[in-house]
């Protein structure tokens, strides 16, 4: 599987199972939604940023995250600083700094197969619900193929609504692009019946 | 007239176009070629819908690159598929959705539509849906659509490619009763009967120019 | 309608082609919106867009797929975000919400049946304002002041306006280009 935000490695949190971090995650994330003090929150990200130095993640991601961060805190400090004093800024400030940074920690250092394994032991329970784990990657593989289809379509669209001078035209580029998707999924619907993808098991 | 002046385009690393030079004034032209021979590229240099990255286009003089608006008004498009093209519910609207900048009242651009339609085989279909058309008629839709504005140059992508053979050979035959100047782009070598000009493309530089016989020669035995 | 214990394959195939449809309106660069030429991303209201085509169920079931592909780390939110991050950033809840937002939008056209634009605007405003009920909260978790949470959403409200407008243009259209199709669909 291709395209996921995944950064190879083998260091512990690289090798940890994805359902153990993830349940780390949300545990922090809880923790930190309790947690008022800067000192601790402050604590905490370091803890994260050690994370990130054991995982050994690429300078170029770490600054791009830093990137987003900053904006981030921008624009939520000087709302909130407003609204609710700075102490309490900072306080919302840390606790998304912590959230946010925790959870892509997880991302860049899970493989996307081993969560889609996860999701898939997870959803296990919900079988007699009509939840079918075993489709979860075949489904994964037909959107990221239907991604590559729409994206063709959506090209076309375009230079078709450039050609009739109507390129800011919301209904010239939206209405084709729409009508084409439903075309496309009736297509892809009649394919996958022929192929008896609709067997039970 | 057209002009493609040194026209290059790659995309990355890969040369689509590589130094073409041509003067199109003939009235029927086809660009001939099998996939990615860059036809279909160098067709959209020409309403400036890919802008080339070496060289320049002239339409009439007009750079497409800095006057695309002034060029497409001259050059109508029509793609292979006419689902692209077709934006409003009825035959009718879409024509009239090609005049919401004429400066004429809903009431003119809605009985012009229904002459255009009418002209080109689609009379009484003006509140129809569009996508209820048959292939056929949908792709006379997208010409009519095209051919309202009265443009002087029509591209043609590939317009055949949803047609059944009748449907197909009813289409070209209605090219060749328009006025308009035809760049077709195709390999389906049944559409260039009666073209006075056919340009074969291979890897992105003009391999054969000359007229449908002997050009089309040349590209079968490229073909292999 | 089928059996709710089996996907048909038309269900598989409009889940995953409008999931496709929700990413590819981030990922495509260049739907702008109005003469000024900002480029407007529409993706948040692809969940609303796919439930006033598809229906409640359908369409819920197509952002719930989208989002899940998003945070098992796949970068199709509009400017290539992915993961599980943006999840657990202040727009968390708004992203969950897009649920809310499929399931309000599809119930509303399913319950007034005529495919109109101000059925579709209505839908359209009711899906959008599910999202917020859901987005606020969840922004409230961080600021433990659920007021300074809906100041702090109140950014959004104009964009949003627009786009629910345009959304809702655009669904009707494509209900009158397709009258036939969409019979029923919305269940």
């Amino acid at each position: 599987m291709t395209g996921g935000w995944y950064e190879p490695g083998t260091s512990p949190l690289h090798r940890a199972p994805a359902g153990v971090k993830l349940l780390v995650l949300l545990a922090l994330a809880a923790t930190v939604l309790v947690l008022h003090s800067p000192f601790l929150l402050g604590g905490v990200c370091a803890v994260i940023a050690l994370g990130y130095a054991s995982a050994r993640v690429t300078p170029r991601r770490c600054l791009r995250l830093a990137v987003t961060l900053t904006l981030l805190v921008a624009f939520v400090f000087t709302i909130q600083g407003l609204l609710l004093g700075p102490a309490a800024a900072l306080t919302i400030c840390l606790r998304l700094v912590a959230a946010f940074s925790a959870a892509e920690l997880f991302t860049v250092t899970t493989r996307v197969d081993a969560v889609v394994d996860t999701v898939e032991n997870a959803l296990r329970p919900l079988r007699r619900f009509g939840v079918r784990p075993d489709r979860v990657g075949l489904t994964v593989g037909l959107t990221l193929q239907a991604i590559a289809a729409l994206t063709t379509i959506a090209a076309e669209v375009r230079q078709a609504a450039i050609a009739r001078n109507a390129a800011f035209s919301v209904k010239a580029l939206v209405v084709p692009f729409l009508i084409r998707t439903l075309r496309h999924s009736d297509e892809l619907g009649q394919a996958l019946a022929v192929r008896g993808d609709d067997d039970r098991p | 007239m057209i002009e493609f002046e040194g026209v290059g385009h790659r995309y990355g690393d890969r040369v689509v176009l590589d130094r073409v030079d041509l003067r199109v004034t003939e009235r029927r032209v086809a660009f001939v070629g099998s996939n990615g021979s860059g036809k279909s590229t160098l067709a959209r240099t020409i309403n400036g819908l890919i802008r080339p990255t070496a060289g320049r286009v002239l339409v009439d003089g007009l750079d497409p690159a800095r006057d695309g608006r002034a060029v497409r008004r001259r050059v109508g498009f029509v793609f292979a598929n006419p689902d692209s093209q077709i934006v409003m519910p009825t035959a009718g609207e879409d024509v009239a959705f090609s005049l919401r900048r004429s400066g004429m009242s809903k009431r003119e651009r809605a009985e012009r539509s229904i002459e255009v339609l009418a002209e080109y085989g689609l009379g009484g279909y003006a509140d129809h849906p569009a996508h209820l058309l048959s292939d056929g008629q949908k792709q006379l839709l997208a010409l009519c659509s095209t051919l309202v504005l009265e443009p002087a140059v029509l591209v043609c992508d590939e317009p055949t490619t949803l047609l059944d053979l009748r449907n197909k050979r009813r289409f070209v035959e209605l090219l060749h009763t328009l006025d308009q100047q035809i760049v077709m782009v195709t390999h389906d070598l049944d559409l260039l009967a009666g073209f006075d000009r056919v340009i074969v493309l291979d890897a992105g530089r003009v391999v054969a120019d000359d007229a449908p016989g002997p050009a089309l020669h040349h590209y079968r035995d490229l073909a292999g | 309608m089928s059996d709710s214990r089996s996907l048909s394959p038309a269900d598989l195939a409009t889940t995953v082609v409008f999931a496709a449809f929700i990413a590819v309106l981030g990922l495509f660069p260049g739907i702008n919106a109005g003469s000024s030429g900002v480029p407007i991303v529409l993706q948040n209201v692809g969940p609303i867009l796919a439930a006033c085509l598809l229906g409640a169920r359908r369409g819920t079931a197509a952002t719930a797929l989208f989002l899940a592909l998003t945070a098992i780390g796949l970068p199709l939110l509009s400017g290539g975000r992915g993961g599980i991050a943006p999840f657990f950033g202040p727009g968390g809840g708004f992203l969950l919400g897009w649920l809310l937002s499929a399931l309000v939008a599809g119930l509303v056209v399913a319950r007034l049946k005529r495919r109109t634009l101000p059925v579709l605007l209505l839908a359209g405003v009711a899906g959008a304002a599910a999202d917020y009920l859901v987005g606020v909260p969840f922004l409230g978790l961080y600021t433990e002041d659920l007021w300074s949470a809906a100041v702090q959403s109140l950014v959004y409200v104009p964009g949003d306006a627009i786009k629910v407008a345009g959304a809702a243009v655009v669904a009707a259209t494509v209900h009158r280009a397709l009258p036939n199709r969409m019979a029923g669909a919305a269940t």
